[in-house]
């Protein structure tokens, strides 16, 4: 039961290894970038899941009804992070393009082989 | 309200609103001199905002009148206005002089969209330095990097593209593992001002996830800070960057990440947590000590004058945080006025290297060979400079290593042990710096090149050269503002500890 209430973490914790990985292992520029989105969106997943209360509803104050409330401050927070990953990606996949044009690749081994040999 | 109330906020506005008119100017002269003029404004907040810490103490601004912790507290000590001076006087001196040179190295049509990405860069770098929260930080953070990528990818050779990549990778884990932390601090405490945070955490009975998020908080922002074994995308970056950019993140985006690494380890972290005194230094000190060891070890044997002096940065970021890993006053003291000195030092050095990059391509020692003879002028500020890297006497990095070696006796072992690094990198830098100054002085230019005539640099970018190497001289007679303001610094981040 442990277990299974930390689900969402246990996501978190797996969903960051995998895009951490990623971003390690690949020597494509693309892979990497893409693996660094996994990364980002798994700690999306950590704010997100900790804002939740158990039976809570949407936080809006309405007269008469006494309801128990989520959260909304990290949902708020995670969509300027999320923005902010967006931007991230975008510049990268930018860089990619003109690497691409410099290079004739985005091997990031065969960029590094193409510098050695200038 | 006055306009004075509001200054911590124009610090940040007055930057980041010039950024987008720039780019409807369109005009590299219009975009250049409005940059600079922003940079000045900044640089002229920033000192009206030591004034007022120093006269008043801690000036503290509510952000939409929304009191904390529920608003956004902007929150500005000795050790932020230190960092604010440091980083809004790079962009002004390196923007002021740096005209000639950013226009070859980039398209007159693209210069306008570059200044932008320049003022939004010294943005978030402010932002930063005056914010009070954990998760604008991280916002801000995002913003300065996001914009230095820009600004460095802008370098002239291919090779700024894959460095600048690399960093970008290496920037958005560092940021990514600094978010974690912020919210598993959250989880625990729900609060994000720092202030708030730090009297929260002595409530919360699970430490755990607090020591977690020290973890998480302190790699990441090693990450951003170069700290050693994380530094590997600086020296690139740094090289291949257009110079007067060098110039800029050199004297200023790492000591940001060290400033905000300081505020989490002690003002939120150590009153708090049992032994993180123990074990931030724990961690630290053999950090910083091999940082300064491998740093000025490469520098030695580096043939790349704008390599070499990266990898100089990376044993003097080893010198602050060997300072603060002492976690007493008097070591705080010295790592925080070597932020300052070393900011002025290296900053002067890249822009000797700005000045004699307008006349030599080939930046190798080799290339500058009896560089001397037709930039006399640039070449001496450079041994200036390089004098107060090493720390001779008179000088501003005199100061700092003086009051680390002072701090480093007053420790047991690891003082001694600190002391002899300390003496040895020195001792390196005395001969890395020597490296250059043979090379200038006493070189052969290559046999086959025609002879080049004597001319200095444009006289802005050699004034600016000066200036900042006469900082150098001047902060050495007179270190009271620096050195008052770590001691006031050291003081806030150590409130809690006996």
């Amino acid at each position: 039961m442990e277990l299974l209430g930390l689900f969402n973490y246990w996501v978190f914790a797996v969903l960051l290894m995998v895009g951490f990985y990623a971003v390690i292992a690949k020597p494509n520029m693309i892979k990497k970038l893409l693996g660094l989105a996994i990364f980002q969106a798994a700690v999306f997943l950590l704010y997100i899941t900790m804002d939740k209360v158990e039976g809570g509803t949407a936080p809006i104050i309405q007269a008469g009804v006494d309801a128990i409330y989520s959260n909304p401050l990290p949902q708020v927070l995670i969509l300027t992070a999320i923005v902010v990953g967006i931007s991230t990606t975008a510049l990268g996949l930018a860089l990619v393009v003109r690497i691409h044009e410099a290079y004739g690749t985005i091997e990031e081994d065969e960029t590094q082989q193409k510098d050695l040999e200038e | 309200m006055s306009v004075t109330s509001q200054l911590p906020a124009l610090q940040v506005v007055v930057p980041l609103l010039t950024a987008p008119v720039l780019v409807l100017l369109r005009g590299a002269s219009l975009a250049w001199a409005g940059a600079t003029a922003a940079s000045f404004m900044a640089f002229a907040i920033a000192i009206a905002l030591t004034l007022e810490v120093l006269a008043g103490g801690t000036q503290v601004y509510e952000m939409g009148a929304w009191p904390a912790p529920f608003g956004i507290e902007l929150r500005i000590d000795a050790l932020n206005a230190l960092v604010l001076l440091i980083t809004t006087g790079a962009s002004a001196l390196t923007l002021l002089c740096g005209r000639e040179s950013l226009a070859r190295d980039i398209d007159e049509d693209r210069q306008p969209l570059f200044y932008a990405a320049w003022l939004v860069a010294l943005a978030g770098l402010a932002g930063i330095a005056v914010t009070g929260d954990a998760f604008n930080v991280f916002v801000f953070m995002e913003i300065s990097s996001l914009a230095t990528y820009i600004i460095i990818a802008a370098g002239p050779d291919r090779r700024a593209l894959t460095a600048t990549f690399k960093y970008l990778i290496m920037g958005t884990i560092g940021a990514t593992f600094y978010l974690i932390g912020v919210g598993l601090v959250y989880m625990m405490t729900g609060t994000l001002n720092f202030a708030d945070m730090e009297v929260r955490i002595a409530d919360v009975a699970d430490q755990r996830p607090i020591l977690v998020a020290a973890g998480f908080i302190t790699v990441g922002l090693a990450l951003k800070a170069a700290v050693f074994p994380l530094h590997v995308w600086l020296p690139n970056a740094y090289t291949h960057a257009p110079h007067v950019v060098t110039a800029f993140i050199a004297a200023c985006s790492t000591k940001v990440a060290i400033y905000v690494l300081l505020r989490f380890d002690f003002f939120v972290f150590q009153g708090n947590l049992e032994g993180h005194v123990v074990q931030f230094a724990g961690f630290l000190a053999p950090l910083a000590l091999l940082g300064i060891v491998v740093g000025s070890a490469v520098a030695v044997v580096e043939g790349n004058l704008k390599r070499l002096l990266a990898y100089s940065s990376v044993a003097q970021i080893g010198y602050i945080l060997l300072g603060a890993s002492f976690s007493n006053a008097a070591g705080l003291t010295a790592g925080v006025a070597h932020m300052f000195n070393h900011a002025l030092a290296k900053g002067a050095l890249f822009l000797a290297v700005v000045a004699l990059a307008m006349r030599f391509k080939d930046l190798t020692l080799d290339g500058l060979a009896g560089a001397a003879r037709s930039m006399p002028w640039t070449s001496a500020a450079l041994v200036v400079a390089g004098a107060s890297l090493v720390g001779i006497p008179g000088t501003a990095g005199f100061i700092s290593k003086w009051l680390l070696l002072s701090a480093a006796f007053e420790q047991g072992t690891l003082g001694i042990v600190s002391a002899i690094v300390v003496v040895l990198s020195s001792l390196a830098a005395v001969v890395y710096i020597w490296r250059i100054i043979e090379r200038l002085y006493f070189g052969e230019p290559v046999a086959d090149a025609p002879p080049l005539p004597r001319q200095e640099a444009p006289w802005l970018l050699l004034a600016g050269v000066w200036l900042a190497a006469l900082a150098n001289i001047y902060f050495g007679l007179v270190p009271g503002l620096p050195v008052g303001l770590s001691e006031a610094a050291a003081d806030g981040l150590l409130r809690h500890l006996p």
